[in-house]
């Protein structure tokens, strides 16, 4: 029973694909699992802006949307994504004079298809995974990294200064983080010994105490750091808050989206927020134990209801820290990724290297020492980069006059 | 260290997300169209003018005395005099307005109209949902919609209202007062002819009646103040009538 | 037949993006070919299940070199984005000659080299650890030689960049230098 509940899509997938004659069985099974996909991601992209504007209002001492109403009943705004869809579509397609049509057209496109595209080697539960690549990690960030050509493309289609300006920050900003992002998964694939998205979520299977402690990488140091550096970059690859710089409505108008409207802009926004869930899904995939329960008693719990139970809090983490945190300036933004999390990315690598050789030490007295030894490994070039981040003098700024 | 400023401000907002849902200081939304919200004595928006009792025509305290009209700095108000004219709270006849327009589009709401009316006739409103439909007819308020009763301005103004109330309750009382003595000397005149022609002993006796006289008839005439002022303030609300026995204790000659 | 078609829609679309990439007007649409033309060659790799190498591909010239190339057209060229094409010969004979001479050199080479004539082995179980194994075993000097050699690199743009800045606060923080400080102190 508690079987059946954990497999039931795989099961019903099986069945539906059953239904037609042999040749069509591939084609129809990859059709269900992207219309699934969709309809999953698409959902959660909906719940996650109602659920950003409410919360944001909430800790900003006001309701958020709250009067809609759907045939006169009132639903407390939870209906208002349908409200922002149908806005979206009925608005004007503007597309400026001086623009490059082809490729004002084509970058919320070339934006939005490798954000769907990743969510294809993420496990979702148990033997729910749409392709299980042998590589599916350096797919996920290829994809990723596709992404950056979009920006470009749109900022500078647009034939606006303010557009372009957006779109370099932008891009700056996101090869800046891909770095600290490839860099703090490593020490999992090291540990995990494989490339494989399904093989990383099995590696943290298991329990130790008794069934108490899961054997989830976040808990373990260079995991703890890890998680926070993939965090942090992940946060800055998407454009969110507090890292939007390249589309702060008070900097630059909204940098490379100024010049789209309509269906466009909603492309956008659909790709920013699936690009948050995204990362949040690969967070929990790699840090956060996948599917996996976090105590052997709450193993009855189906494991795509732990996936996403999951996700869904790293996404309220996200909400809670835009609420939380004032934009960051340009330099900060670069100095931070790169005077900070690149080289504490990388001695996360030698405590990764330490607690894989010292996997033998097992008796309660020798673990303890591996952990602390790991952790004091880690928390010195974290004091030690913060101490010199900090006490930076400030250089006489330089101002450079027009001749 | 390093990342402790971040945790804080973490907290902070937590705790105003979780307060929101119980502590009405961390949810300050005030929902409009259904709720408004409380405005503070002081507030001001355009002018009003106050009139005493229920009918505007007949309590209207204006008397047309154009101080405001001068004194209005954009010039917003326009005042004709009435040629009849109607008695005011203490029964003297004073003039009254019978054009009293406000363009509320020129009035910037600096309450000067109030400060210096000497009838405590036009005061500030507090009301700000003063939209129309059409550009400037709309805007001219006239004598009418300007009208509002005194239990109102009692209502937004309590304090201001109240020393109003009691103050003009005061000088009802005085001069009901000097009436009475004026009442009182003029029989005690009429008296003192009428007996002085029958024989010299009586204006003697009259002298000796007249003594006392004075003092029961304060006394005398403080009892029967309370129920002549009480039919005067029945229009005045009850808060006003515990006021008034206090001062005119202390108003005794 | 449906293996080889898959494959000449993917050769189609390189060979196209490639052609776009050499024949349009505005560098930077040529560039933007380029990067498909990239993601093209990705695309066969993928379809040949080397796996790392087409992600790879992707990652790396689709993410960093097709943004470098943008940038440099941005940053060099900015004002005249419409590629002033001159041509070099009078002819387009010789123009066909020389480009089957180079065809000619590249094609000869791989068609009789001996690497064609072996049957692919059946794929390995885990090729990317495979890759990873000769990584450091086989090929562990080329390995860090391209290492010193993106070190060099980074290193390089990171002077390059330097000496601008050295440059400029020298010349700009003296009061001597500027115009308008220098109308100031006399």
């Amino acid at each position: 029973m508690i079987e059946n509940a954990d497999q039931i899509f795989v099961i019903l997938l099986h069945w539906l694909v059953g239904l037609v004659p042999e040749p069509w069985r591939p084609w129809l099974s990859y059709l269900l699992i992207i219309a699934a996909i969709m309809g999953v991601f698409g959902g959660l992209f909906a719940a996650a802006t109602i659920a950003e504007r409410k919360i944001l209002g909430r800790i900003q001492n006001r309701y958020g949307p709250n009067r809609i109403k759907m045939f006169g009943i009132k639903t407390f705004g939870l209906i208002q994504p349908i409200a922002d869809g149908i806005k979206m579509l009925i608005k004007e397609d503007i597309v400026p004079h001086a623009a490059d049509k082809v490729v004002h057209y084509l970058a919320p496109i070339v934006l939005t298809t490798p954000i769907w595209m990743t969510f294809a080697v993420l496990p979702m539960g148990r033997n729910m995974t749409a392709l299980d690549m042998d590589a599916g990690i350096l797919f996920y960030f290829a994809m990723g990294s596709a992404t950056e050509l979009a920006v470009f493309m749109a900022g500078w289609s647009s034939h606006n200064k303010y557009s372009l300006l957006g779109s370099m920050r932008a891009i700056a900003q996101m090869i800046s983080y891909e770095v600290p992002l490839v860099l703090s998964t490593i020490p999992v694939l090291m540990l995990a010994g494989t490339l494989s998205l399904t093989r990383v979520v099995d590696a943290q299977g298991g329990y130790l105490l008794g069934g108490f402690i899961p054997h989830w990488f976040i808990l373990t140091p260079w995991g703890f750091a890890g998680c926070i550096i993939f965090l942090l970059a992940a946060m800055a690859e998407s454009n969110r808050s507090p890292f939007d710089l390249p589309e702060g409505e008070s900097e630059i108008i909204a940098g490379y989206l100024t010049e789209y409207s309509g269906f466009k802009y909603a492309l956008f926004f659909l790709g920013e927020y699936v690009g948050m869930l995204a990362v949040s899904a690969m967070l929990v995939t790699l840090f956060l134990g996948g599917w996996h329960a976090p105590m052997k008693a709450l193993e009855f719990i189906p494991s795509w209801i732990w996936f996403f139970g999951k996700t869904i809090c790293v996404i309220l983490l996200y909400i809670w820290s835009r609420a939380t945190f004032p934009r960051i300036r340009l330099d900060q933004l670069l100095t931070f990724s790169w005077k900070f999390l690149v080289p504490l990315a990388l001695a996360n690598l030698v405590v990764a290297a330490v607690w894989h050789f010292t996997n033998g030490w097992a008796t309660p007295l020798w673990a303890s020492v591996r952990w602390l030894l790991c952790l004091f490994l880690i928390a010195v070039p974290f004091v030690l980069l913060g101490r010199s981040l900090d006490n930076k003098k400030q250089s006489p700024r330089l101002y450079h006059y027009a001749e | 260290m390093l990342g402790l400023g971040i945790i804080q401000g973490l907290i902070e907002t937590g705790r105003n997300f979780v307060g929101s849902y119980f502590k009405p200081e961390r949810l300050t939304t005030v929902q409009y169209p259904e709720e408004r919200a409380k405005s503070f004595e002081a507030s001001r928006t355009i002018p009003m003018l106050v009139y005493d009792g229920e009918d505007p025509n007949k309590g209207l305290r204006c008397t047309a005395c154009t101080i405001c009209e001068q004194e209005c700095p954009p010039k917003c108000i326009y005042i004709v005099k009435d040629t009849v004219k109607k008695p005011d709270y203490l029964g003297k006849m004073q003039m009254q307005p019978k054009i009293f327009d406000i363009d509320i589009s020129v009035c910037m709401g600096c309450g000067i109209c109030a400060e210096v009316c000497p009838f405590e006739s036009i005061k500030m409103d507090q009301v700000f949902e003063l939209s129309t439909n059409d550009r400037f007819g709309s805007l001219l308020l006239h004598k009418h919609q300007l009208a509002k009763s005194n239990s109102y301005f009692n209502k937004i103004c309590p304090t201001q209202a109240a020393e109003i109330d009691a103050n003009r309750a005061a000088d009802v009382h005085k001069a009901e007062l000097k009436a009475k003595a004026d009442a009182e000397a003029k029989a005690k005149a009429a008296a003192a002819a009428t007996t002085n022609a029958a024989a010299g002993v009586a204006a003697a006796a009259a002298a000796t009646v007249a003594a006392p006289k004075p003092a029961p008839a304060p006394a005398a005439a403080a009892p029967v103040s309370k129920p002549a002022s009480a039919p005067v303030q029945q229009a005045k609300p009850t808060p006003s009538t515990p006021a008034s026995p206090t001062p005119s204790a202390d108003k005794k000659p | 037949m449906p293996n080889n078609i898959a494959f000449y829609i993917l050769a189609a679309l390189t060979l196209c993006s490639a052609i776009a990439a050499m024949a349009l007007r505005n560098m930077v649409h040529c560039a933007l070919c380029a990067a498909g033309a990239f993601a093209g060659i990705a695309l066969v790799f993928l379809h040949l299940d080397a796996e790392f190498a087409g992600l790879a591909q992707i990652l790396v010239y689709v993410g960093a070199v097709a943004i470098l190339v943008l940038f440099a057209v941005l940053l060099t060229r900015g004002e005249e984005i419409k590629a002033n094409i001159r041509r070099a010969s009078r002819s387009w004979f010789s123009g066909v000659c020389a480009s089957a001479l180079v065809f000619a050199g590249i094609i000869v080479p791989i068609a009789y080299s001996p690497g064609l004539k072996h049957t692919p082995a059946a794929t390995a179980s885990a090729p990317v650890q495979k890759l990873g194994e000769s990584f450091v075993n086989e090929y562990v000097l080329p390995l860090e030689v391209l290492g010193l050699l993106l070190t060099a690199a980074l290193l390089g743009a990171v002077v390059i960049a330097m000496q601008d800045k050295k440059e400029e606060t020298k010349s700009i923080s003296q009061p001597e230098n500027h115009p308008v400080q220098k109308e100031a102190v006399q």
